[in-house]
């Protein structure tokens, strides 16, 4: 399948990407990766005019510790993220990095241009979600950082202008007794997930949960934070009955709809068994 | 809309150039206006991987590529597998162990697993099963090509480990 | 007389001339793994133009008009051709294989969701695919019928009323094989009758190739050559002949390296049709090139067949008798390549592998609003949905009675000492030892102790599960007194010509698409003659030299023209043998033939090697000899030939997301005397890994609209390395009789045993759960839904 034809440019600093998407705005896309955009293109589902292709902007990949959060350049790939020592030290950032899509897609795939993509079955967004992660923005004038937790707003929307380039997303380095995990079921490798879910938890020396980030991919639409399991887990201990009821809160608060990979209500169960699979591992980490 | 872009490619250690639409696939680029053939489109969802190629030693996509995204970049295909007239280790193994049958899932098999080994010098099964699983094969089965990465991660851990001399003039 | 014994099979050749037996490395790698193969989107001729096709949306609407003037306008359209255009000609319908009637262009009513509907000619493939898109065709959506009993019932629409007013029904044909009052009659005696529902989805070959031509139609030679991707190429010449009617002397059809064919490849497409007539308009080559999403929603479809069985069976374990009812959902068309007797290709095989003491099959085809289906998907005709009722039956019977699967199979077996058998439904089975191949399958994988382990895995919760496959495959279309297609009989052929510097040239009638023919080919003339195998050049796919034949699929290579080659090496032997009588002063009796050379009987230093004879054959001749060492022979097989095997498949199931996980999974097959072992385990290999798809992950369904809901490799799950088990195989090693070199073929046995397999261990590890059948797909949401229903989920 043939994309139709666009403008193709290459600016070689961030400064001049970000006066392109100004100068032509609304009619320019960034091409990061390329492995969400190129598909979309080639199915002539998007016809940009103009594509702004940040693939010499090396100085937007990278991962490093800074006051207290782990930041990630926009630009860094999901391999990158899975071979990264710091980024290992997150069971949750790790289980998900590993996961998505097949190797080609992560050698050149990339975090930024992931998350604002925003696919809702994608693995990125709940990560971000579950860990209470922010997104940094740039365009001419400013530069805007957003809570995850206010950034995905419906199917394939973020709260990225049309002239604005994500270029960090930075993850508060969580405190000890934390543990997370990401969960997906899919019908094959490669595949988008069924159901997936994020979860992270902070446990004191008495096994009580203090903190818990959840959230689920692919059966909404949007990815989203599952706050009623959330609630369920602060301040509770481990235990079935606990299991239980973040297993119908995800259930329960998930929209699916039908498709390839099942009816709604297997999919609903399919939320409700990767949350608590997803907790599990969570508190296992966490040493609970 | 800008009609041509002028692309310079290093393909296989060669330059190559060409004026092409922005829109023009890395595939067609390689396969059309270098004629080289070797590489293979098999699905037009970038599923499949028969058109995998290495971009600056990283294996990718070449139909999940624009041709003007691989300009100043460094491309190996199939076609640069083989150095003079011996073949790579990959190459070899995929014939000894029957790793092939109609041969059109095999370039891009063999390219993603020179970037699996490349990363991995010794891989488990597991390993490499997760490493090919952006590779469709419908032939083989995939065990023998499995086996045929394992020859070959083998036969390049031993070449690593005892460099061939090399004679000079 | 079954070799069992470790698992050799006794050579007598070395393995430098490499005949039968030996794993000789393929002479097709060397230009594969450099990626220098040849496929058709690899050629590229001189002038060349490329066509995109326009493709409706609609599974069924009339076509209220076509606006083709803004993509004529863009630079570089040269045409766009309709149905309008093609009728003129006559051109708009033509013949399918099964002879029906395909269109080639509507002009009026479009069948299904993504059938051409137009084709745009242009310079290049971008402007080409733009100039597609371009063309404007208004449509008035009509009622779909998607559903084969719907399409049946009295109110239906009418699909085809080109048929004629006779025959204004949607029922395609009705076709019976067996004794129904003999089957009625047993079944009415037996203990029990054990009745299942059995759907066997559509499903889409997916090779990694798509399909794709280029037509040059030469106007000053006034020639075409036609470059395609066809399992059948001189099938495909005699019919382009008939339909065009340039005779047969100006067609030349070549085939490349070919990127799997697996059946998908037979039928003749409409888009090369369309690319044949746009050449002759244009006196340019046309290259069509198929997008993977118009593969996936416009041709190679198998199955889809709706059957309803019963099996009689009595309490000792014995079964009394078969009854089969089947409804075939053929797509709008009946396209696909069944011999022409057998509409319903060797489906009534469904008598198994069993004694079997009457049985009786009948099935009714109808048109849908789907594209045609019911390619010869890797399964000889018809067999994988045939076995897989008999094998799922045979299951079920077993768990009723209390008895174990192995035991029930064994209890019923057809004997070894009762070949050949001949079957209900008319077909004589030609040799077999069914017993040695299960139980071989059963001693490697431990078969005992997963039936204690899955006892202890049971009483604690998990659901493991064992099943079984014991097939029997029928290939090797066939005897010329039952077999054609559209009239043709299914010979096959095989011309050897040797040099005189002693190696050769052998041309054949089939068409590789991956098994390997020239390498497997040369080991049979090498067999028979004593040539090194690296020096005979095997040569198929170019109508204008190779001998007629009917392709490749079916298995039908080396049951046919793998038998046509030995009897032209066997003639080649006889006048090599009067050579050598010659050069030796000795009488023809007086000698006799070993390790490629004849010697004198008593004194074996006065011998002549094939290639001293070959050299003779031009320098040396007896008086009133002809030069040359060359035969053809065109073989018409005696009798088709019957791979068997038995299958064993270990599972677990997930419960809390219903996957199923294959842990292990064992295949003995037995494919008679085998050419390449390397390349036969090659063949079951990726024949498991087609059937482990549609057990678990493949299918092409639609919607109430008749829009297919997996167009794309997004949503037809072909099977990665990842989901696919580290396959075990075994063999046992029983001849056929009558194949001049004892072979029975294999390219698809393991796609026809495997399914059932995989759903017998599904089914196994649900029983006890009141689970009685579970159709394919078992897919997780499938089993999901079944666990949950049952109270068995996580």
């Amino acid at each position: 399948m043939i994309p139709a034809a666009f403008d193709y440019l290459r600016p070689s600093s961030l400064d001049e990407a970000l006066r392109l998407l100004h100068d032509r705005e609304g009619e320019a896309k960034v091409l990061a990766g390329g492995y969400s955009l190129i598909p979309l293109l080639r199915y002539r589902l998007a016809q940009p005019g103009l594509l702004v292709d940040i693939g010499n902007l090396d100085d937007l990949a990278y991962v490093r510790e800074a006051g207290g959060q782990l930041q990630i350049g926009a630009r860094t790939t999901h391999h990158q993220l899975e071979q990264s020592e710091l980024v290992r030290r997150s069971g949750l950032w790790s289980d998900a990095a590993g996961g998505i899509g097949d190797p080609q897609v992560r050698n050149w795939g990339t975090l930024g241009g992931s998350v604002a993509h925003a696919d809702p079955s994608s693995d990125w967004p709940a990560v971000l979600l579950a860990s209470r992660a922010s997104v940094v923005v740039r365009n001419l004038e400013r530069e805007r950082v957003i809570p995850a937790r206010e950034f995905f707003l419906d199917t394939f929307v973020t709260a990225i202008e049309p002239t604005e380039i994500l270029t960090e997303v930075r993850v508060p380095l969580p405190p000890p007794g934390t543990g997370g995990a990401y969960a997906k079921t899919e019908r094959k490798a490669g595949d988008f997930a069924t159901a997936a879910a994020a979860v992270q938890v902070t446990v004191d020396a008495g096994g009580a949960i203090t903190a818990a980030g959840v959230a689920l991919s692919a059966v909404s639409e949007t990815p989203f934070v599952l706050l009623a399991a959330e609630a369920a887990l602060v301040g509770a201990h481990a235990s079935p009955e606990l299991e239980s009821s973040v297993r119908r809160a995800a259930a329960d608060g998930c929209n699916p709809t039908r498709d390839g990979h099942g009816p709604v209500d297997y999919k609903r169960a399919m939320a409700g068994e990767m949350a608590v699979r997803a907790l599990r591992r969570a508190l296992a980490r966490a040493g609970a | 809309m800008t009609s041509t872009m002028h692309v310079a490619v290093t393909v296989n250690g060669r330059r190559h150039e060409a004026e092409v639409e922005p829109r023009r696939l890395l595939v067609h680029l390689l396969r059309e206006d270098f004629g080289l053939t070797g590489t293979h489109v098999g699905c037009d969802s970038s599923t499949c991987g028969a058109c995998t190629i290495l971009v600056d030693g990283r294996s990718a996509k070449s139909c999940t590529m624009l041709a003007v995204q691989a300009d100043g970049r460094e491309i190996t295909t199939i076609e640069g597998m083989e150095q003079g007239t011996t073949l790579h280790p990959l190459q070899q193994a995929f014939t000894d162990q029957h790793g092939l049958q109609c041969g059109f899932c095999t370039p891009g098999m063999i390219m993603q697993a020179s970037w699996l080994l490349g990363e991995n010098a010794d891989p488990s099964e597991d390993q490499i099963r997760h490493g090919i699983a952006g590779n469709l094969c419908r032939c083989t089965g995939y065990v023998n090509i499995v086996k045929a990465i394992d020859q070959a991660a083998g036969e390049l851990r031993s070449q690593a480990a005892a460099p061939v001399a090399v004679e000079t003039a | 007389m079954t070799i069992n014994a470790n698992e050799v099979q006794p050579t007598t050749t070395t393995f430098e001339v490499g005949g039968m037996g030996h794993s000789v490395k393929r002479r097709e790698d060397p230009r594969f793994i450099r990626g220098q193969g040849q496929y058709i989107e690899d050629v590229n001729l001189k002038n060349q133009t490329w066509m995109s096709i326009v493709r409706s949306p609609y599974a069924h609407a009339t076509i209220d008009s076509i606006d083709a003037s803004a993509a004529l306008a863009m630079p570089g359209v040269l045409a766009v051709i309709t149905g309008r255009d093609l009728e003129k000609a006559g051109l708009h319908w033509m013949p399918t294989l099964a002879g029906d009637k395909q269109m080639v262009l509507p002009t009026d009513t479009v069948m299904y969701q993504a059938q051409e509907v137009a084709a745009v000619i242009a310079e290049d493939r971008y402007i080409a695919a733009d100039a597609a898109l371009a063309v404007e065709v208004e449509y008035t959506p009509l009622q779909v019928v998607v559903d084969p009993f719907k399409a049946l019932e009295p109110d239906a629409p009418i699909l085809r009323p080109d048929r004629g007013p006779d025959k204004a029904t949607n029922r395609i044909w009705h076709w019976e094989s067996g004794d129904r009052a003999a089957a009625d009659a047993a079944l009415a005696a037996a203990d029990r009758v054990v009745p299942i529902d059995v759907y066997i989805p559509r499903i889409h070959v997916a090779s990694m190739e798509t399909c794709g031509c280029i037509a040059d139609w030469d106007p000053v030679r006034g020639h075409l050559d036609f470059h395609v991707t066809s399992q059948a190429p001189h099938v495909y010449r005699t019919v382009i002949s008939l339909v065009s009617g340039i005779p047969e002397d100006k067609i030349r059809v070549k085939t490349h390296d070919i990127g799997g064919g697996f059946g998908g490849k037979v039928p003749v497409y409409p888009g090369y049709v369309v690319a044949i007539v746009a050449s002759l308009t244009l006196g340019r080559p046309v290259k069509w090139i198929e997008a993977r999403s118009e593969n996936l929603q416009a041709d190679s479809f198998a199955r889809d067949y709706h059957i309803h069985a019963e099996l009689g069976v009595n309490n000792d374990g014995k079964i009394a008798g078969l009854r089969v009812k089947t409804l075939a959902d053929h797509g709008y068309t009946d396209a696909a390549a069944d011999p022409s007797k057998y509409p319903a290709g060797l489906f009534n095989v469904i008598t198994g592998s069993y004694v079997m003491p009457a049985a009786f099959v009948e099935v009714d085809a109808a048109y849908t609003n789907k594209p045609p289906g019911g390619v010869a998907y890797r399964c000889s005709f018809r067999v994988t949905e045939a076995v897989h009722t008999i094998e799922r039956l045979v299951d079920v019977a077993a768990a009723e009675l209390g008895m174990d699967p192995a035991e029930f199979r064994f209890k019923n077996f057809i004997q070894p000492e009762q070949f050949p058998y001949h079957t209900p439904t008319g077909w004589d089975y030609d040799s077999g030892n069914y017993p040695a191949a299960l139980r071989k399958a059963m001693d490697m994988i431990g078969y005992e102790d997963l039936r204690k382990e899955q006892l202890e895995k049971r009483a604690r919760g998990e659901l493991m599960g064992i099943g079984i496959s014991s097939f029997t495959e029928i290939v090797g279309a066939g005897p010329s007194h039952d077999f054609d297609i559209i009239g043709i009989k299914m010979f096959d052929s095989c011309e050897i010509r040797v040099h005189p510097t002693g190696s050769a040239i052998a041309r054949i009638g089939v068409q590789s698409q991956g098994q390997g023919h020239e390498t497997t080919f040369a080991q049979i003339i090498a067999e028979e003659l004593g040539i090194p195998s690296d020096k005979i050049t095997i040569e198929e796919g170019d109508t204008d030299t190779a001998p007629y034949g009917l392709g490749t699929y079916a298995s039908r290579s080396t049951p046919v023209a793998g038998a046509a080659t030995a009897v032209a090496a066997r003639k080649i032997r006889d006048k090599a043998r009067k050579i050598a009588a010659h050069l030796l002063e000795a009488s023809e009796d007086d000698l006799e033939w070993t390790n490629g050379k004849f010697s004198v009987k008593g004194s074996p230093e006065k011998s002549k090697t094939i290639a001293e004879i070959a050299f003779a054959a031009y320098t040396n001749l007896p008086q009133g000899m002809e030069a040359g060492l060359e035969a053809v022979d065109y073989y018409d097989p005696p009798n088709l030939t019957f791979p068997f095997g038995s299958y064993i498949c270990v599972v677990d199931i997930d419960r809390g997301t219903g996957q199923v996980n294959v842990r292990r999974f064992v295949a003995v097959d037995d494919c008679g005397n085998i050419i390449n072992p390397m390349i036969v385990e090659g063949q079951i290999h990726g024949g498991l890994t087609m059937g482990l798809a549609p057990s678990l992950y493949e299918e092409i369904s639609y919607d109430e609209n008749g829009n297919n809901m997996a167009g794309t490799f997004m949503d037809y799950l072909v099977p990665t390395a990842v989901e696919t088990p580290a396959w075990e195989t075994g063999k046992t090693i029983t001849p056929s009789p009558h194949h001049p070199i004892g072979a029975k073929g294999v390219g698809e046995s393991a796609t026809v045993g495997a399914p059932p397999a995989f759903a017998n261990a599904v089914v196994d590890a649900l029983w006890h759960a009141g689970v009685r059948h579970i159709d394919i797909p078992m897919t997780p949401q499938k089993v999901w839904a079944i666990l949950n229903e049952k109270g068995l989920t996580a």
